[in-house]
């Protein structure tokens, strides 16, 4: 039976919601043939993925604190995304917040200053936003392309981070490994949940989503940014800046990446260390356009790839290759992007177009 | 190809006791998400005889062309030609059953030469042969004096039309189509293209010739069908139709009355440009020389000319999109704006309605209370310290669509859903009701439907009434003569001193606009 897809007058609310569940169901019975086929109990596999990581307290705060930095920098690229600006080197900027925000726990060390993480978390965003500035300049003063620019800053923030690790803030007593001292009491970020790695950094979650939310949909600068990403004819004729979307994206994007990087030295790992981020900078791009743009939807596109981060070490743990994790991971993906073809087509069969499709 | 004539339609296979007619098209079908572009659509035409197709914007004109011409492949419905029936799956097929077209809209390279673009267009190679005599042939065979080595960018609209045409003709083709074809001429260049058809029509071709201009029609053609809402209204002898009865099947009821009473009363200055001269942002742009334009409050002033000639500068310098360096080069109600930017000139009192509707008079896919408030937040408090209000926001949408009568489902459609005339509809209301001192507007009928024309018209007038200085920019010389109260034409860059609208001929506007006479300017005047 040939069948067509037509576009649909409207998005269809149904297949809003319903296209995900589709796209986990179809991974699920693929995760299965595939676990099946390579000689693995696909039940004990399955339980990696979506069960075990969630069935304990340390599991879920260990959820929590993965989906922190995907959900923080998958906010900060949609809004910017929205805008049609293509900041792609969050890994970058996360980086430089991680360089910034260790560079002050280091310099306070001995200090004993209470709440110096707070201090190590404003640095880290600052140092974010000012690596974010290089591409937005270069966007705005001289029309270069962002996604080059901010993608190619990033194996600079590499190895700038590396030449660090291994020159001035290494530790002196660390016998030559190129790693810096452990942080102070003071500049750990306070933990949140005893017993857990989960810490007060979390907090941000819940309130970069409502910020976000606000400023999209209740702000002028939040509609002149979906405008100029909508139609940067009509942003011009109404007399909305471009340079200044630009710089806000890129400003925004880099203090939250910023803010994460510094977090993730002073949170789980206490010092600064040759690697970071097992690339959340990156992952975040997906985490944005899979939660359509939209702070919600990065929310829980951000809790779903940290949930199949973590499954996938689960499964390496009980012997699956690392590449069949991946692929799985793969076709969860692919699965929820292909369905998003269900939001704005329907399926027809050919000769049974009626009339007035609505 | 050097015969004067075509060959004759073959004998019906039919049997029939008549000749077929060249082309005939039966029951076109063709449905488009939430549209029905095309309704059961059938017409015919013969050799020798011009065809007009009539119907307003969005009366499924286009899609029938394109389903002539295999762009588009009809729901349902046959083409034949000399009584065959002819599959028409691409413009190729299209070509070689013997059809040709002309599009409203050019494909052609500004920096090649006429040769050089016509023989980008040929399906065979050999064809090239010769081309530069062929087209001087064909050219002077019809009335069209070409040169193949021109650059297209040095040409005028009017010729590279007609480089259009004779991209077709080389083709031989025995049926030809031409859409919309004077909506962007002067008056002489409409007279010329007539000449070139009616010699067509001589030579036993069968010319369709597709327009929404009624007197076009009474002047060239033979018979007319009339579309509405894609279907076939009827098909009359134009010769026995009074210009009301083809108004009367075109929209369904009668003509509603257009344009102005002239009766402007010019007050103050409200938007000036004083002598200003300006490189174009981009190389096929126009620089604007020494331009000096004057709209005083209480008048309409229209803007004629054909597009290209520093129509898209000039707008963006009274819009403020283009900020120039001299703050005193533009005035707005007497204070110096030159190096203002749109929203601050907003502020001020100006108003813009653009000659494109979606993508930048309206954001596409956002709604219409999003919309309106695109431009009225710089005037109205649709926002308080940045946070935007929901409720003065939708508020100000719904009195829009109510007193500009707008048709939507509600003000949470998004722009794109609305017809062109709608769109328009709110796009200027939105404008209108932001209470500007002086209004801009483009193109502001532009594929947009004779009821909405009538309502546009009115509410500009209205404006104009209550005080507002109006500037309307527009090809349409019809329209402007309704509207104005005083005209400048621009060409070249260079815009004539205006003259009281009552002063106009279509054929002294005409001379103006191809550059024939030499511009008096507003300083001379």
């Amino acid at each position: 039976m040939p069948l067509r897809l037509v576009p649909r007058l409207a998005p269809s609310r149904l297949a809003l919601y319903g296209a995900p569940l589709l796209a986990v169901a179809a991974t699920v019975v693929f995760g299965y043939v595939l676990f099946l086929a390579i000689g693995r109990d696909p039940l004990t596999a399955l339980h990696a993925y979506f069960i075990a990581p969630v069935n304990s307290r340390f599991g879920l705060s260990e959820w929590l604190l993965t989906a922190l930095p995907l959900t923080l920098i998958g906010l900060g690229l949609a809004v910017g995304f929205r805008a049609n600006v293509w900041n792609i080197g969050a890994e970058g900027q996360l980086l430089l917040g991680a360089i910034g925000g260790g560079a002050v726990a280091l310099a306070l060390w001995r200090e004993g200053v209470p709440g110096t993480f707070l201090l190590v978390c404003i640095a880290g965003a600052l140092a974010g936003m000012a690596w974010a500035a290089i591409p937005a300049f270069l966007r705005t003063r001289f029309n270069a392309n962002e996604i080059l620019t901010s993608l190619m800053l990033i194996y600079v923030a590499d190895q700038l981070l590396g030449y660090l690790v291994h020159g001035a803030l290494r530790n002196p007593q660390g016998f030559g490994f190129p790693e810096s001292r452990l942080f102070s009491a003071e500049a750990i970020m306070p933990n949140l949940l005893s017993g857990t790695r989960l810490h007060v950094g979390w907090l941000l979650v819940p309130l970069a989503v409502l910020a976000m939310w606000f400023l999209m949909s209740r702000t002028v600068t939040g509609f002149r940014l979906q405008v100029s990403g909508e139609a940067a004819g009509a942003a011009a004729y109404a007399g909305f800046s471009q340079k200044r979307m630009v710089w806000l994206s890129f400003l925004l994007t880099g203090g939250l990446a910023g803010v994460v990087g510094a977090m993730e030295v002073a949170g789980p790992v206490g010092q600064l260390l040759p690697e970071i981020s097992p690339g959340y900078g990156f992952a975040a791009i997906i985490v944005a356009f899979l939660g359509r743009l939209s702070p919600v939807g990065v929310l829980l596109a951000a809790h779903l790839l940290a949930l199949i981060l973590i499954g996938g070490e689960n499964v390496q743990m009980l012997g699956v290759p690392v590449a069949v994790a991946q692929l799985f991971q793969g076709v969860l993906l692919v699965a929820l992007l292909a369905s998003d073809v269900l939001v704005r087509y329907r399926v027809v069969r050919l000769g049974r177009l009626g009339r007035g499709s609505a | 190809m050097d015969s004067a004539t075509i060959s004759e339609p073959r004998p019906a296979t039919s049997g029939g006791a008549e000749a077929p007619p060249r082309l005939r098209v039966e029951s076109v079908t063709k449905q488009y998400p939430g549209c029905l572009a095309n309704d059961d659509v059938s017409l015919s035409v013969e050799g020798g005889e011009i065809l007009a197709l009539l119907g307003e914007n969005g009366a499924g004109k286009s899609t029938l062309v394109k389903v002539m011409y295999g762009l588009v492949a009809p729901d349902a419905g046959t083409i034949f030609i000399d009584g065959r029936e002819v599959a028409i799956t691409s413009p190729a097929e299209a070509r070689a059953a013997g059809i040709g077209i002309v599009f409203q809209h050019f494909s052609l390279f500004e920096s090649l030469t006429v040769a050089e673009n016509i023989s980008l267009g040929l399906d065979n190679a050999a064809d090239r042969r010769d081309l530069g005599r062929r087209i001087r042939e064909i050219g002077a065979r019809y009335g069209m004096a070409l040169d193949p080595g021109r650059h297209v960018a040095d040409l005028s609209v009017g010729e590279r039309q007609q480089v259009e045409i004779v991209r077709c003709l080389l083709q031989d083709p025995a049926i030809l189509i031409f859409d919309e074809p004077t909506s962007v001429l002067t008056p002489q260049a409409i007279e010329g293209l007539f000449d070139t058809l009616r010699r067509l029509r001589a030579e036993g071709r069968a010319v369709v010739f597709i327009s929404h201009k009624l007197e076009e029609i009474r002047a060239l053609c033979d018979r007319a069908t009339v579309l509405r809402g894609g279907r076939v209204v009827g098909t009359v002898e134009v010769a026995a139709t009074s210009v009301n009865d083809l108004a009367r099947m075109m929209i369904g009821r009668d003509m509603p009355a257009f344009g102005s009473d002239h009766a402007g009363k010019p007050a103050g200055e409200a938007l000036a440009v004083r002598n200003l001269s300006l490189s174009p942002a981009d190389p096929h742009g126009t620089a604007l020389d020494d331009l000096t334009l004057v709209a005083r409050g209480g008048e309409i002033l229209g803007i004629a000319g054909i597009a290209g000639n520093g129509q898209e500068e000039l707008l963006a310098v009274l819009s403020g999109e283009r900020p120039v360096a001299d703050p005193g080069a533009v005035l707005l109600n007497g204070r110096q704006v030159g190096r203002l930017g749109p929203g601050a000139r907003r502020r001020l009192g100006l108003g813009f309605v653009p000659g494109e509707r979606l993508g930048r008079g309206a954001v596409p896919p956002m709604s219409l209370s999003e919309n309106g408030f695109l431009t009225a937040h710089w005037r109205l408090p649709l926002a308080r310290r940045g946070i935007i209000s929901p409720r003065r926001r939708a508020a100000f949408a719904d009195r829009v669509i109510d007193e500009f009568r707008v048709a939507t489902r509600s003000r949470a459609t998004a722009a794109q859903a609305l017809s062109g005339g709608n769109l328009q509809r709110f796009i200027v209301g939105r404008e209108i009701l932001a209470g500007p001192s002086a209004l801009i507007v483009a193109y502001p009928t532009w594929g947009v439907d004779v009821a909405a024309v009538a309502a546009i018209h009115a509410a500009l007038v209205a404006l104009r009434d209550a005080g507002a200085a109006v500037v309307v920019m527009s090809e349409d010389l019809d329209e402007l003569l309704a509207l104005s109260d005083r005209m400048a034409v621009l060409c070249r860059g260079r815009l004539s001193a205006p003259m009281r609208v009552r002063d106009c001929t279509p054929e002294r506007l005409g001379l103006l606009m191809s550059g024939a006479t030499p511009l008096e300017t507003a300083d001379a005047a």
